[in-house]
This record gives C-alpha cells, structure tokens and sequence, in this order.
C-alpha cells in the first residue's frame, strides 16, 4: 500500500527545454540510487477525472474548505478536505448530474456542509482530467519501496464557455509503508533536477490561476476601489460599476433558476444602485441620474414578485414548524399554491431580464459609468446638490456630507416616533437606515475599521428590529392577499386557510414584540453614546 | 477482520506458498490483507523480497512493547502489507512462555488493534506443535490446512481437528486441501478421493506439484501475480473461491 504525505513538485519546462527530456532527467536522477520501472497497472496510474465544487459565493473555500468530486465507471465520491489538504469527510455518491444545480445526496459530506451551503445550490468550479504515469522505484532487492507519480492535467471551466488550460506537469513521490527512508532519498533527488521546483500551490488553485480566475472572485459586498482624495463623480463611478458588475454576474444564474441568492444578491445590487443614485447622484450629470433612477426602480419592480415568493417559500417549514393550533400538513396546499404562483411569475421575470430594456440599462449604464470614470478632468459636477461652494469635491467631501445628514435625518425623524406614531413612520425609517447602510458600505474604505463597526453594528440592530417590524406587517397582508387568490383559484381548503390564520395571529404578536423593541435600539443608535461613534467615524478621531 | 492461518505439523508441505497466494488473491480482490511470516525461516518475506528482521526486535514485538502497526511493510501489490520475519522467533515458544505464566491468546490480542483497517489477516506459521501454534489456533477464524496425500497426513488432520474441537470459546473452522499432489501417482489420487468423501472440510480443489509454484523463489512474487493464466495460479484461485465461499 502506498501512503500520501510525500510533498509534490511541479515541473516546468524551461525555454527551450522540452517536457520528455525533462522526464528523462528526473528518471536520470532516481536512477542514481534506485532501478526505475514503469507501472503500467497501478492503481494511481491511468485517466482519472474530477470536479471541484462550491457555491457561486464561494462559501465552503471561505469556510477553509474544498469539495472535490471524483468520477469513477459508475458515480463517485465525494471528497471534502480543508484547504491545506486535510481530509474532512468522504461519502461515495451514485451519480452526480452533469449540469446544475447540483442537489446533494445525504451523507457524511452533506452532513458537514449543508448548514454553511444552504439555501445555495453547489456548482462545477473547476473540471480536469489527468493522465497519470506510475514509476515503481525499486532497491537492490528489486522491491518496490518508493512510487513517482507524473500527472498531466487539463482543466476547463464549465462557467466559462468551456474555457481549457493545460497545467505543468505535477510530480509527486509516495512513499510505500514501512520505507520513509526511500521516498525522502527520492524526494531530495527530484528537487536537484532543474525545472523541477515545490508545488506551492494546490491543483484546485492552480487550475484557477490557469482559468484566469481566483479562489473567492465572487462577493456580493461593495468593496469598489475608491480613495479618499479621488474626485466624488469618479469614486461614484467605480461604486455603481461594481454594483453593475454585481448585477450582470448573477442574471445567468436567475435566469437559470440555480438557487434563489442569484436573484436575491441582484436585487441587493439594484437596491444599492437606486440608493447611490438618489443620495449620491448629485456628482453625475442630471439627465443620466434621473434616467436611470426610473431604470433601476423598474428593475427593482420586475423582480419583487419572485423574490417575495421565494422568501415565503425558504421560511415555509419554519413557518409550519411554529403552526401550534393546526398541522403543517394543513399548509401544504398554500405551498403548492405558492410553488404555482412563482413558476409563472418566474416566466415574467425572465422575459423582462432577457429583454431589451434590461440589456439596454446593463449596457448604456456601464457605458456612461465607464466615460465618466476614464474621462475625469473633462467633466464637471452639476451645480449645486448639495456642493455650492465646491465644483470639484472629493470621494472623502461626499462621503462626510452625505453620511453625516443621513445620520441627522434618522436622528430626527426617529426621535419623533412614539408610541401613537403610524407604522409608515416606522416604515419610513427602516428606508432611512437602509439608505445610511448603503452609504457606509459603500464609503467603507474611507472609514478607520473599528469606528466603522461600530456604527454598523448599532445601525444593524435598529435595522434588525425596524424590518421584523415591517415584515411582520407586510408578510401579514401577503397571507390575507394569497388567501384571496387561494379561494379565488377554489384551492383553499378550510385547513389551510385556519392555519394560515394562525400564521397571520402569530406575525401579529412578532410585530407587536418590534415595536416594543424599538425605543431601546433607537436610543442606542442615535443617543448620546450612539452620535459620539458616529462622531468619531466621521470626524476621524475618539 | 477474518484471520486465516496456514498451518501443519510438518514442514514442507506447501504452507508458505498458500499463504502467500491466498494473501495476494484476498488483496486483488479489493480485501485490505496482511500477512504475519511467523516462521523465522522468513520464506514468505523473502518471496515478498521483505528483508527478514523487524525492526526493534522480534522479541518486543510478540512480547507487545512493539507496536505491531510500526513493524508492517507494503508490498509491491496495492492492499496487501506484510510483517516480516525475524530471526528470533526460533525463541518465540519461550517469548510466549514469558517469565511467570505461559499465554496461549497473545497473537490474536496482538492482531486486536487493526482490526479496523484490514479486511484479512493471514498467519504463515512455523512447522510444529508448540505455544507458538497454539496461539495462531486461538487467534484464527480458519486454519488453512495443507496436505499431502499421504495416509500419515489423514492422522495428522484427524489429532488436529480433535486438539481444536477441545477449546473452550471460540473455534477455528479447519479447512483441510490437497497440496503438492502428484497425479501420475495412484495413491494420491485414492487418498484425495476418500477423503474428500469422509471428511467433511476438505476443500474440493487440490493444488498440484508444479514447477511454476517452484519457480516463485526464482520471481520472488506469488505465482498468482507472476503468472496469473498458469494451471497453478488457477488452482490457488479455485481454492481461494472455495474457502470464501464457505468460511
């Protein structure tokens, strides 16, 4: 039997030297202390194929975990590993469909992974194929006691139209149990071949790095390159670029239907536009900003449908969980109901994100942003929203005015609140805390880190509290809406219709639990305590 | 984890050849198998082209101050490992004898431990009736008897399975077969035939004197890995199935 452990070399062939004559001098090295004999049979030898996979937000690598999956005659197995190789769990699967989504079988694998996946579906990342040729080292007895394993590997990407790199060959000695000594000679030997150097990088990795890609290349976080000194248009600029990018990287996967974030982490990126449009639109010509504000709100119209569907249906088992009077079986009908529903809102969604009106807003939009980023200097802020006295302010003047009177605003309106207050007041406050949100995300990199997670953390409470409140209300009507429908339709069996009742009593009572909430976590983002940390953000200093 | 032993009285008789056989047949058949030479003429080791010596010392090893894990060697041959041979087992009657009791369960405590990670065991033991031979009987699921067609031969099969069927717990199944049969020679056949008729446990597959069973000191290697088609390596396989089959 052989063991792994033995550390892998690449082998890259210098200019002018050939692969085969790189070969033949690391064969040439072994031979100096062991016979060299091919085998044709082993185990580790022939063509083997694999897949990497993870969600498209990669979160099993930033969980410091790698799935692979290796293809034999018939199924495989699932190898889950840490990302410096440390095996975590296997679990053999009988077939894994070619395309996504890709619905993971139950196992030790699944057992592992599944709360950190979840509700996203697991893509191919990276395929390859690799040829591997097995050399048996021998001793002077002429027993086996070292094997050298030379794999070719070609690799393809599967999202990328089919993308194909070929890597440099990888070497590796194994060791046969019971003889470290020899593969340690052996290892040592093949380390003075010249060509040959360490692999300092994982297949997996490597293979990206062929493909043009990088671990984690996906987030659905702002993160746009902006400094402080940078003119505000053009800061402005590379924020709504990358919330395009954002948006255009996830309408394959929507239109795909592969998991519900696609559509959800689009709808952020929308939001964030129409958000950075209205606070920060004063930077970009008047006509482009109020264009594309009616653009981005239509976006934003065309995909609510099924997102609120698709919440409705993530939380369903939750939600008949908590069912106390009737059965979640009674429930069951307003599931199918929904599942219905959403099919055909899916179709109207998809006609508008295939259409011209949508392609047209991703391809101007960026045309626009693009002139405006590359032409700096050419350009001038409109007058006046809100820089009178500055034609030119930079990324670090906007980011201060703005997040400063964003601030005011919910300290005002939010301290006028009390308890005879309508919800739309509250309503209205949730949108001004989304909108500071936005603002500090957007503007993060201009921030000292811990003052701005301390901000964040208070906004998010109050956030936490003001949308519970909010969605309480609006999933309460949404259950009186689909009610309607239901019956309607006549697909509303007595049952179901109880049961949603009791959903709807119990949505009642979490929204009177948030608004009882809601003076303690407004006092503790706009109080004393809460405006010095705001303070401190912008102002820079403690 | 199922343990077989080779065993015989007499020496020569075609134990170490089954052993290894049977050994790479359990491994080619995806099985993970070790094989313990305990004969400290280290035949086995030697057709393995394992040196015979365990490092630390036989000694430490039996005696279990050794972990058996540490003295295991791969073969050539994927799934099939092997604890090699020292010379002090010539003394493992007195290792065993130890200094105030002597032990009869030693080896089978000592195979305990790796159970989880092989499928089969084979024990090649040294020809005699002693402690050492005890122990393997204790340890083994199937005592792999060879035979010779001779009428002495049908004695010695007869006082062993009467010795076993005197323990008390657990008892190795003993599966008798015919080794090294000759069959130009009349008595070999009449033996075979009768006592596949009497006795029950007597595999129905002989496996013949042949050169090429010879030739494996010459490969080094089991004639069922360096010659897989011959007659002889069709015989071990035939064996091979017999005693899965039925054990």
């Amino acid at each position: 039997m052989t063991t792994p452990g033995q550390r892998g070399f690449v082998l890259e062939a210098l200019p002018g030297d050939e692969e085969e004559d790189l070969l033949s001098a690391v064969l040439a090295a072994l031979g100096q202390s062991f016979t060299v004999a091919a085998d044709t049979d082993a185990r580790g030898g022939g063509v083997r194929r694999c897949t990497w996979l993870d969600t498209f937000d990669w979160r099993l690598y930033r969980a410091g975990l790698m799935l692979r999956f290796e293809q034999a005659r018939r199924g495989g197995r699932l190898l889950l590993s840490k990302t410096d190789g440390t095996p975590q769990a296997e679990q053999d699967v009988t077939s894994w469909p070619r395309r996504p989504p890709l619905d993971l079988p139950e196992g030790p694998v699944r057992d592992r992974i599944i709360v950190l996946i979840r509700p996203r579906a697991l893509l191919p990342i990276v395929r390859a194929v690799s040829t591997a040729t097995v050399t048996r080292l021998l001793n002077a007895d002429g027993k086996t006691v070292a094997r050298l394993i030379a794999d070719h590997v070609t690799v393809t990407a599967p999202s990328r139209a089919a993308t194909t790199a070929e890597l440099a060959p990888r070497l590796a000695v194994t060791a046969v149990r019971g003889y470290p000594g020899p593969a340690r000679r052996a290892s040592a030997l093949l380390a003075s071949v010249p060509g040959v150097t360490h692999a300092s990088q994982d297949v997996f990795i490597a293979a990206l790095t062929a493909l043009g890609r990088h671990p984690a290349d996906y987030s659905s976080s702002v993160a746009a390159e902006i400094t402080a000194e940078m003119p505000a248009q053009v800061a402005v600029a590379r924020l709504l670029l990358r919330l395009l990018d954002t948006f255009d990287s996830n309408v394959d996967g929507v239109l795909r239907d592969i998991d519900t974030e696609f559509l959800h982490d689009l709808r952020v990126a929308v939001r964030r536009t129409r958000s950075a449009v209205k606070l920060l639109g004063a930077v970009l010509p008047a006509e482009l900003a109020e264009h594309y504000k009616a653009e981005f709100k239509w976006l934003g119209d065309v995909t609510t449908p099924v997102r609120d569907l698709d919440v409705h249906l993530l939380g369903f088992d939750a939600m008949a969980g908590q069912l106390e009077g009737a059965s979640p079986a009674d429930l069951e009908p307003l599931r199918a109901f929904l599942v219905r529903r959403r099919t055909r809102e899916f179709r109207r969604l998809s006609a508008a994100l295939r259409g011209p009106r949508t392609r047209a807003i991703a391809d101007d939009w960026r045309k626009a942003l693009l002139g405006i980023r590359d032409n700096d200097g050419l350009r001038r802020p409109e007058a006046g929203g809100g820089f009178p006295r500055c034609r030119r302010p930079t990324a670090e003047a906007l980011a201060l005015s703005t997040t400063g009177r964003a601030f005011r605003r919910i300290a005002a309106q939010g301290g006028a609140i009390t308890l005879q207050s309508p919800p739309e007041s509250l309503h209205d406050l949730r949108k001004r805390a989304k909108e500071l949100r936005y603002l500090l995300e957007f503007f993060a990199p201009l921030h000292d880190p811990v003052a701005y997670r301390k901000v964040v953390g208070d906004l998010k409470q109050l956030q936490d509290c003001l949308g519970d409140f909010q969605d309480s209300e609006v999933q309460r009507d949404e259950i009186k809406t689909l009610a309607d429908a239901m019956l309607a339709e006549r697909a509303a069996p007595a049952a179901t219709l109880l049961a949603m009742g009791e959903i709807a009593a119990r949505l009642a009572r979490s929204q009177a639990e948030a608004r009882d909430e809601f003076a303690a976590r407004f006092a503790r983002f706009a109080g004393p305590a809460g405006r010095e940390r705001v303070r401190v953000l912008l102002e820079g200093r403690p | 984890m199922k343990i077989f032993a080779t065993y015989n009285i007499k020496g020569g008789v075609g134990k170490t050849t089954a052993a290894v056989n049977l050994a790479y047949l359990s491994a080619v058949d995806g099985y993970r198998t070790l094989l313990w030479d305990l004969d400290p003429q280290g035949a086995a080791s030697f057709l393995f082209r394992i040196k015979p010596r365990v490092k630390g010392g036989g000694k430490a090893l039996i005696r279990g101050t050794k972990a058996l894990d540490d003295a295991i060697k791969g073969t050539d041959f994927d799934d099939l490992d092997l604890i090699p041979a020292d010379f002090t087992y010539r003394n493992m009657d007195l290792i065993l004898g130890g200094k105030d009791k002597k032990t009869t369960r030693q080896i089978g405590q000592l195979l305990r431990p790796l159970a989880a990670e092989y499928d089969h065991v084979f024990l090649d033991c040294p020809p005699s009736i002693s402690l050492v031979s005890e122990n393997v009987m204790h340890a083994a699921d199937v005592l792999v008897v060879p035979l010779i067609p001779t009428t002495l031969s049908v004695r010695t099969l007869d006082q062993l399975t009467e010795f076993v069927s005197g323990f008390s717990g657990h008892r190795p199944q003993v599966r008798a077969f015919f080794s090294m049969v000759d069959r130009r020679k009349r008595l070999h056949l009449d033996i075979i035939k009768d006592l596949q008729a009497e006795r029950p446990g007597v595999a129905a597959t002989p496996i013949p004197s042949l050169s090429m069973i010879e030739r494996m000191s010459v490969e080094r290697a089991p004639v069922t890995a360096f010659a897989p088609r011959s007659v002889a390596a069709r015989a071990y396989r035939d064996l091979w199935t017999e005693l899965t089959k039925e054990t």
